[in-house]
């Protein structure tokens, strides 16, 4: 061994080595110093302040330069899954400018915009090849009518609000509801609808009562009182019975349904009268 | 006075132990020219060995070497550590190159000095066993019973040996116990030297957060390397010839029964050379090195050696000289060296020994032609003696350099009784009023 040269470790220098050395220091030599290393040197670099901001500067002029490049660029969107309308109102509610570049469009925001609006059930936005942004929405379909105090709106099958319309005539294909706590109910009311087909070109609508219970409106002034419970079955009832004996062809003005074991029918004015002259 | 030594080496032995469970060790030999660090890994399932008697060296396999370091010892005179600061740098230096070989952090040292002039003491001791039986109590009992002389207040015991038992009439016992008798006689040898260089070493090495696991004098672990087992067995000294002393160590019945110090070494040869043909030291270091020589003959007139080539002269002339000078200067000091050996031999009787062998080792030994002008002055059987093998020890640290090294690893891994082994009973740790101080092996051989 040829004697080595002269210079002594510092103690420091000792103590550190000696302490790298000890068993437990094992993985920390393998991975911790080479992190510190390469942290030790990025920070020593990046302690001028000067050199900070070229750098923040060029990865941002590098950014641009990506994001302007042909291929990247988006130029158009489309919307898949709504109706003309509900499309209209989605470019209207972005409101982007093409073409874009692809770094300037914050996917996530746009994405709560779209689900932000009534007619949207869920949304989602991509861009794809060729710079296209695909907005892919589930549309909430309106299914009834829902006439409150002061407004019409469209409800879902949920009974979540899709639009609001000037009046009910907008949609006459769909049932009318009324009455407060209706949208709650709109399963029931949509079985009930079903259920109604014979008698349809007589139904006006549905009315909620009292939050519970539904009545059923007819031309004429008729109506049927429908039950908490099983209203459907009721109302299969006095369908049944109409189409059989065509019981809502007589006069009478409500059929009281509400205790399906003792239905009562309540009688209009002329068969009053009739009766009162007989 | 004792007391304290009793309890520093105890301490220094519960290191040691502590140390062989763990299985690491170092060892430092603190020489005057170099600092020598090896780290030793202990393998403790080898133990057989020892307890059917073979003897220390016989159970060679126990260790292995992993990392061996030199520095250029800094501080040191004659063997003596003096200038604190510089010492604990060499030192750092050698323990931290030597952990980078093992990969492996020490914390526990043994060391080894080779000055502080040795001084050596035959102790006899004597007792009645107690139960016809010897027990080791009877074994501390005769060994408190030695006479400790009065051998200075700045002075620290390094080692104090059992050397021999005698058991009635049977002498030569290595170990007495389990053996039946009455009256049980030892012989202790007790090696001190100069508190201060002692002291000195002790607070460098602790200075560098390592513990003391031993302290030994040079001499003697070099024999234990340089010395084969017949030699150590029928009588042998060993001459470790160092840079700034020459150690002696006899041994006989595989103990050390003496050990000197001649404060004489290879510093002095460089010395005479730099003084002899001007020029530095370091120098006057290589043309020793390279072309030194003690025995002339008729080709070295001729033999012309350019002594500018590497020196920068202080007048630009180029000069050379002949090998024949350079062995002028050298050999009067190396015969005054051996001839001081000589002196120091006849005063501890080496002429009594059943067999008078002579080893020469250390760095100094490796000059050409030491051998034969050896002979001439210390008698008929020298030779010149390497460091024994050991496992995993370097190539460049098998020298002669490296017989301290060697045999302080050996030392460490095969631990020679030292009366602290004992429980001694209490009265030996107080001090004892003066009694005759015994050269013992003189009259017992
Ligand atoms: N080849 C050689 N010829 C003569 N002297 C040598 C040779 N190699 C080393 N020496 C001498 O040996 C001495 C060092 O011996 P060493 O045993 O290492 O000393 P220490 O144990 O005191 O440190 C130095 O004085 C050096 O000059
Ligand atoms: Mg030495």
């Amino acid at each position: 061994m040829r004697t080595m040269k002269d210079p002594a470790p510092s103690r420091l220098e000792y103590r550190m080595k000696r302490l790298m050395l000890r068993p437990s220091m094992r993985p920390f030599r393998r991975f911790g110093m080479p992190v510190i290393a390469l942290a030790t040197l990025v920070s020593l670099w990046a302690v001028d302040e000067g050199r900070r901001e070229s750098a923040v500067a060029f990865l941002s002029e590098l950014r641009n330069e990506v994001g302007e490049r042909p291929e990247l660029i988006v130029r158009m969107m489309i919307v898949e899954g709504a109706s003309p309308e509900l499309a209209a109102s989605i470019r209207k509610s972005l409101s982007i400018e093409f073409p874009v570049s692809p770094f300037n469009l914050r996917l996530a925001d746009l994405t709560e915009k779209v689900q932000a609006l009534d007619a949207v059930a869920h949304a989602s936005l991509q861009v794809r090849s060729r710079g296209v942004l695909v907005v892919e929405v589930d549309e909430r379909v309106p299914v009834a009518v829902w006439r409150s105090d002061d407004s019409v709106v469209l409800l879902d099958k949920t009974g979540y609000r899709v639009a609001t319309v000037p009046s009910r005539v907008s949609r006459p294909d769909l049932p009318l509801v009324a009455g407060l706590g209706a949208d709650a109910a709109i399963p029931e009311v949509l079985q009930l609808y079903y259920v109604a087909r014979p008698i349809r070109d007589r139904l006006r609508g549905f009315i909620r009562v009292g939050e519970r219970r539904w009545d059923v409106v007819l031309d004429r002034g008729q109506s049927i009182k429908l039950p908490e419970t099983q209203a459907v079955t009721a109302l299969k009832k006095v369908v049944e019975l109409d189409v059989a004996q065509d019981l809502l062809e007589r006069d009478i003005s409500v059929v009281d349904f509400r205790n399906s074991q003792r239905p009562v029918l309540r009688l209009g004015q002329t068969a009053i009268g009739t009766l009162h002259d007989g | 006075m004792m007391g304290d030594i009793y309890r520093n080496q105890r301490a220094m032995r519960a290191m040691r132990q502590t140390a062989m469970q763990r299985g690491v060790i170092a060892v430092l030999d603190v020489g005057t020219s170099k600092i020598a660090c090896l780290i030793l890994v202990l393998e403790e399932n080898m133990d057989a060995a020892n307890d059917e008697g073979i003897g220390n060296l016989a159970g060679q396999e126990k260790f292995r070497v992993i990392g061996a370091a030199t520095t250029r010892s800094r501080g040191v005179e004659f063997g003596e550590t003096m200038v604190l600061r510089e010492t604990e740098r060499a030192i750092r230096t050698a323990v931290q190159a030597a952990q980078k070989m093992a990969q492996c952090r020490v914390d526990h040292v043994m060391a080894c000095a080779s000055g502080g002039r040795p001084r050596s003491y035959g102790l006899a001791g004597q007792v009645q066993v107690e139960r016809e039986i010897v027990t080791e109590s009877d074994v501390a009992h005769v060994l408190a019973s030695c006479d400790i002389p009065d051998y200075g207040a700045d002075r620290e015991i390094l080692h104090a040996q059992p050397v021999n038992f005698v058991l009635d009439h049977r002498s030569g016992l290595t170990d007495p116990r389990n053996q039946i008798g009455q009256r049980l006689a030892c012989d202790m040898h007790m090696l001190t030297a100069d508190r201060a260089p002692i002291g000195n070493l002790v607070h460098c090495v602790r200075r560098c957060d390592l513990e003391m696991a031993g302290l030994a004098m040079s001499s003697y672990v070099s024999g234990i390397s340089a010395l084969v087992e017949d030699e150590q067995e029928l009588g042998a000294a060993c001459i470790d010839m160092g840079g700034g002393t020459t150690g002696i160590s006899i041994f006989l019945k595989r103990h050390m029964i003496y050990a000197d110090a001649v404060r004489l070494g290879g510093e002095h040869v460089t010395h005479d050379i730099a003084m002899g043909f001007k020029v530095p030291m370091n120098v006057a270091e290589r043309i020793k090195t390279f072309h030194g020589g003690v025995v002339a003959t008729g080709m070295d007139d001729r033999d012309m050696i350019e002594i500018d080539r590497e020196s920068e002269s202080w007048d630009g002339e180029r000069r050379a000289v002949s090998r024949a000078e350079l062995i002028g200067i050298m050999r009067p000091r190396v015969e005054e060296i051996l001839e001081a050996v000589r002196e120091r031999l006849d005063a501890a009787g080496f002429e009594h020994l059943p067999s008078q062998q002579i080893v020469l080792t250390g760095g100094a030994s490796q000059v050409p032609g030491i051998d034969s002008l050896a002979a001439r002055i210390l008698g008929q059987q020298v030779r010149i003696g390497h460091p024994l093998r050991v496992r995993g020890l370097p190539q460049a640290v098998t020298g002669t350099a490296f017989s301290s090294a060697v045999g302080l690893s050996l030392l460490a891994a095969h631990p020679q009784d030292e009366c602290w082994d004992f429980e001694l009973p209490y009265d030996f740790r107080a001090a004892r009023p003066l009694k005759r101080a015994v050269k013992w092996f003189r009259t017992n051989w």
